[in-house]
């Protein structure tokens, strides 16, 4: 199964039944995916005509605690950051997928990793975050999709997959949850949600506009006080070789499995490195680099862009240990080769 | 023993496809695998690959640096990743439309006139089928008898009819090789 189905399936089985895209490479399989089943289960899929639209319609058909979701790729996710802005002033679980692509502009539509900045920091205008999920494999693209829906409920806030181009396309045998979530328990226990009153109690109302300043600043004071509780209980990570390692690679998606094959050939030839695949990049796992920085000697990111996630490990050991760099962009990927000889480069 | 396996040639030419059958076998015997295309603005005509992954082991990297097996499809795609096999590779060569012979001598080359082979089995489209079903044979990456229901899980409703025709360009190569062996 390819990543970009395994995501569409996971959704469905994760008791999604609304989907609203706008057609984009490279993640275009998952709305042609949910154009074959969702009309079989009693879905919604809606192509709208932009990514406007899309996102809006996530908004409203959020707005009824319904499990609702978009996609798109990096230009695309641009033209949703008002539109996700909007979900969390109004504090909206709904999931949003990025399978990114180089830019910026139209850039390219090979693989990137170069919204990572616009994506952990909170892709819209205001004070805000959502939560943002990397998978490395298409078994993960099906996991954290699940988890994205669940944390997203939990906090009242947009989750995002953040993949990209190289781990939608591919396929890799997955195993999705023999689960099936029944659709209708899914607003059970939301009682914001706008599911009609009954002529039993006052309105409910969904909304991001609070023109006395101390009622937005009480919003935002809560909703940080919600990021603060997501940072605590909800980082994950992946350590692999990392017990002995004096160099840690620090990677996502497909630079991790690139740099997986480079550090087996670097034990081979005696060097002790180790690997962080940071999983959730919002909130960003602090704790095992602050835990490693105290016997490794150096860090090592692998990423497609600038040197972006660079400096969230930078910030997570307060400079406490140099962090080099072995990136490539534009929709190149690293070789296993050159991830390599940037780590020889750091033992050295 | 890990199989990394480059499928190239032009768009049309079900690289893509003869690349999934080869993973879904790996996948009923219970292997490791990656399947990664090239995707792009590709079309019938322009360059295509795949890359196919079988493992006994995780597959770390889905992207393959030197394959050990090589198919390919048209002479561009020859030019472009010969260099890039491992020593000791064995490279399938559809010689019914690359006429030069490889330059490489540390590969086992196999040429295999799958193209004009599928024209006179009057089903043009599925050189494809009859390299795999060489590679197969050949290499043994997977068993030969796990390619029919590999065959069956991957052709779509829509082509269901065509899964003898697939099947029997599969032993076509398959004979070919136990026959000829292709190797010069």
């Amino acid at each position: 199964m390819k990543g970009n189905e395994a995501i569409a399936e996971s959704a469905i089985r994760c008791g999604c039944r609304h989907y609203f895209g706008y057609p984009i490479t490279p993640q275009t399989e998952i709305a042609a995916y949910m154009a074959k089943r969702m009309p079989k289960i009693g879905g919604t899929f809606l192509q709208a005509e932009s990514e406007i639209a899309a996102i809006n319609m996530v908004y409203g058909c959020a707005s009824t605690g319904r499990r609702a979701m978009t996609s798109s790729s990096s230009p695309g996710i641009s033209l949703k950051a008002e539109g996700i802005s909007y979900l969390a002033g109004a504090d909206l679980p709904a999931l949003i997928v990025n399978v990114q692509r180089g830019g910026p502009g139209l850039g390219g539509i090979q693989p990137s990793q170069s919204d990572y900045f616009f994506m952990t920091r909170g892709p819209g205008h205001g004070d805000f975050h959502i939560i943002v999920l990397a998978p490395a494999t298409v078994q993960e693209m099906a996991d954290l999709t699940r988890l994205a829906f669940e944390l997203a409920d939990k906090y009242r806030m947009p989750a995002m997959l953040l993949a990209d181009g190289t781990m939608g396309q591919m396929m890799e045998p997955v195993a999705l949850p023999e689960e099936q979530i029944d659709p209708e328990t899914i607003p059970v226990g939301k009682p914001w949600a706008t599911r009609g009153t009954g002529l039993k109690r006052e309105h409910n109302i969904v909304n991001s506009l609070y023109l006395k300043p101390d009622e937005l600043e009480k919003t935002n004071i809560e909703r940080f006080a919600r990021y603060e509780r997501l940072e605590k209980e909800e980082c994950r990570w992946e350590e692999y070789l990392m017990d002995d390692a004096e160099i840690c690679v620090v990677s996502v998606g497909i630079t991790a499995r690139v740099s997986k094959n480079a550090i087996v050939e670097a034990r081979r030839e005696g060097i002790k490195v180790g690997m962080i695949r940071p999983i959730t990049l919002y909130p960003f796992p602090k704790a095992p680099f602050a835990k490693a920085a105290e016997k490794v000697r150096r860090f090592l990111t692998v990423e497609l862009n600038m040197g972006q996630m660079n400096e969230d490990v930078k910030l997570a050991i307060n400079c406490s240990r140099p962090v080099g760099m072995c990136n490539r962009v534009g929709g190149m990927i690293p070789s296993t080769d050159e991830v390599l000889a940037a780590i020889r480069k750091e033992a050295k | 023993m890990t199989y990394e396996t480059i499928m190239a040639g032009f768009g049309g030419q079900g690289l893509l496809f003869s690349g999934k059958v080869l993973a879904y076998a790996g996948l009923l015997e219970g292997k490791e695998l990656t399947w990664l295309p090239s995707y792009g603005p590709e079309m019938r005509g322009g360059t295509c690959n795949c890359s196919v992954i079988l493992s006994d082991e995780p597959v770390g990297s889905p992207i393959i640096a030197h394959p050990n097996i090589l198919m390919v499809m048209n002479e561009p795609s020859l030019d472009r990743f010969e260099g890039t096999a491992q020593a000791g590779a064995t490279v399938f060569v559809d010689s019914s439309l690359i006429p030069r012979k490889l330059k490489r001598t540390d590969v086992t080359p196999v040429y295999i006139p799958a193209t004009q082979m599928a024209k006179e089995m009057d089903a043009l489209a599925l050189a494809n089928m009859i390299i795999l079903g060489a590679i197969v044979e050949k290499i043994r990456c997977v068993r030969p008898e796990t390619m029919v229901d590999a065959l069956k899980h991957t052709i779509s409703a829509r082509k269901a009819n065509l899964l003898d025709l697939n099947l029997k360009a599969v032993e076509e190569g398959a004979r070919f090789i136990r026959e000829k062996g292709g190797e010069e």
